[in-house]
């Protein structure tokens, strides 16, 4: 029954997107759609190709799993293989409290804080960037990144531990050698994860990264992420069944692709580890 | 030879030769320091002892799990350590390859020597000792990774890259384990697709492929089938023309097929040794009759 719900939801959503996106590819073709390299669908001049959005959701998601990965791997295995475990009993819930935080304040914090810090640094950096952006969601998902890896570095079996270091291992040998390969399915997972979540926000982007669609790989520019630009015609005085109205359908199930070829990819690299050491 | 502590228990009333250890025998007046902790001769026909412990004690926080135990071990031999659970004969064990020390706040007191070197001194290097001392555990617990992997893990952990080399190791490891005739056909499939007797073997090719001179076996049949238990006894026999094994069982018709000397350990401290078919046709302890006619353990 629950099952049946749940189902039946996701299953109308995309109904609802599919048939919603169909009014706008009647009027914009998909080559437009997938070729164009200007998404300008609010002003006069009418552009609706995806890639601009497309490619600053992927700055973002790529520059916060360049943060997020990293130092949560590290943390995790320092959490799991190094620290006392009264302070690793204080540290997680800690890490849930930052999991709790608005991700609208971490968009303000990005805008006030880390954007003049930048703009320091780099004088040509915009305001709205994807670099600040990239930033706060980076520090989002990691608490999600070192508590699901920490999960399952601590399901490493210890006698594996032990049959290490009783073949002359430190212990730190041990960790790259047996414990991270032998949780790496699980690390690949959360990371996976993590950057779904990188993808799907919304709120922080839309205020850190600016409203400017723009196809660059220069994170110190403004770009728009498709979920900002979801929320700004949302949001806005868009007139309902306009083209530029029903955009938003279209980016909505462009991104329920992506989010779901990461899924599937996920799911790949699981079992693909699965049938390697089971 | 052997470096002794000065305040080792040296029972060796059977010694027999004028070899370097005779003038280590001392009165039996000396075994009443230790109230019926008798270790009782291990070292026969002169032999030298190849690891000889000296009044250890092992503690976890404040609980004492072993109690002023000194034995020596014979090289190229094979030493049951017996008795009933929680008696410290697998913390014994693990103290000869200070695998303990991966246990916080635990603490050793007394000494333990390998060819007259002490491995608790502050000059021993840990890393070291384990490859001169591998050790098999009670559940067979290969990596995840390739059997090739396994067995080459502790060469590489110790500087080998040449793949002949490796090659070689692994092969010979293999073959001693009585493993390679029916892995070399597979040596890149997952360990983890062997059967729990081939598993248990890999472990002990694994253990050999640091080139020990000592194996330390903690229950290394105790969760597997018959058939495959009786491969690995097979295997101990064998082994012990090169290694000196040291091996804890719970099983005494297992110590008395494969040792020639058993210890009998009871609330932490050794009670009872002698070779093996002594000590199980005529122990000299109550208690030691006792666990071996059932009554207890």
């Amino acid at each position: 029954m629950c099952a049946a719900v749940s189902v039946l939801t996701t299953l109308g959503i995309v109904v609802v997107l599919l048939s919603q996106a169909r009014g706008f590819f009647q009027e914009v073709s998909l080559v437009e759609f997938f070729t164009d390299t200007r998404w300008t669908p609010l002003f006069e001049q009418k552009h609706y190709g995806i890639l601009p959005l497309v490619s600053g959701t992927m700055l973002v998601a790529a520059g916060s799993a360049l943060v997020a990965l990293p130092v949560g791997l590290c943390t995790a295995i320092y959490l799991s293989e190094y620290a006392a475990p009264r302070f690793r009993e204080v540290v997680k819930p800690v890490l849930e409290i930052l999991a709790g935080i608005p991700s609208v304040v971490y968009g303000f914090v990005a805008v006030v804080f880390i954007s003049p810090i930048i703009r320091e640094i780099f004088p040509s950096a915009d305001v709205f960037n994807a670099a600040s952006a990239s930033l706060v969601v980076g520090v989002m998902i990691l608490p999600m990144v070192i508590s699901l890896s920490e999960d399952v570095l601590g399901s490493v079996p210890q006698a594996l531990r032990e049959a290490s270091c009783a073949l002359g291992a430190s212990q730190f040998e041990t960790i790259v050698r047996v414990v991270v390969p032998a949780a790496l399915s699980g690390i690949v997972a959360s990371f996976l994860l993590a950057v779904s979540r990188a993808i799907g926000e919304t709120m922080a982007v839309t205020l850190a990264a600016g409203a400017t669609p723009n196809l660059t790989l220069n994170p110190l520019e403004s770009i728009q992420t498709m979920t900002a630009y979801i929320a700004q015609v949302s949001m806005g005085e868009t007139e309902h069944g306009s083209t530029g109205y029903n955009s938003i359908f279209a980016v909505g199930i462009s991104l329920f692709v992506i989010t779901l070829l990461m899924n599937l990819l996920s799911q790949w690299v699981l079992s693909r580890m699965r049938e390697k050491y089971e | 030879m052997t470096d002794h502590h000065p305040n080792a228990p040296l029972e060796l009333t059977r010694a027999t030769s004028n070899g370097p250890l005779a003038e280590q025998v001392q009165a039996p007046e000396d075994l009443d320091r230790h109230d019926g902790n008798v270790a009782a001769p291990a070292v026969e026909r002169g032999q030298a002892s190849m690891i000889t412990v000296s009044d250890l004690s092992f503690y976890y926080g404040a609980v004492q799990a072993l109690t002023d135990v000194s034995m020596r071990i014979p090289p190229r031999n094979v030493t049951a350590l017996i008795g009933p659970s929680g008696c410290g004969k697998s913390t014994f064990l693990r103290c000869i390859n200070r695998m303990n020390d991966l246990i916080e706040e635990s603490r050793v007191e007394g000494s333990i020597h390998i060819e007259g070197q002490d491995i608790y001194s502050p000059q021993t290097d840990v890393v070291e000792l384990r490859k001169r001392v591998g050790m098999v555990f009670q559940k067979s617990n290969p990596f995840p990774k390739s059997i090739f992997d396994n067995v080459a893990y502790g060469p590489r952990v110790a500087g080998i890259r040449s793949r002949t080399a490796l090659e070689e190791i692994v092969e010979s490891s293999l073959f001693q384990a009585a493993l390679w005739d029916e892995v070399k056909d597979r040596l890149d499939a997952s360990a983890l697709k062997l059967s729990g007797g081939q598993q248990q073997r890999l472990c002990i090719a694994r253990a050999l492929a640091t080139g020990p001179e000592v194996l330390l076996m903690d229950e290394p049949a105790s969760a597997l089938d018959p058939a495959s238990t009786a491969r690995i006894e097979d295997l101990v026999s064998e082994l012990k023309e090169h290694y000196t094994i040291v091996i804890v069982t719970h099983n005494m018709h297992q110590a008395a097929r494969v040792s020639d000397q058993t210890a009998f350990f009871f609330e932490g401290r050794l009670f009872e040794m002698s070779e093996t078919a002594e000590l199980f046709t005529n122990p000299k302890q109550k208690k030691t009759e006792d666990y071996i006619g059932g009554r207890f353990g």
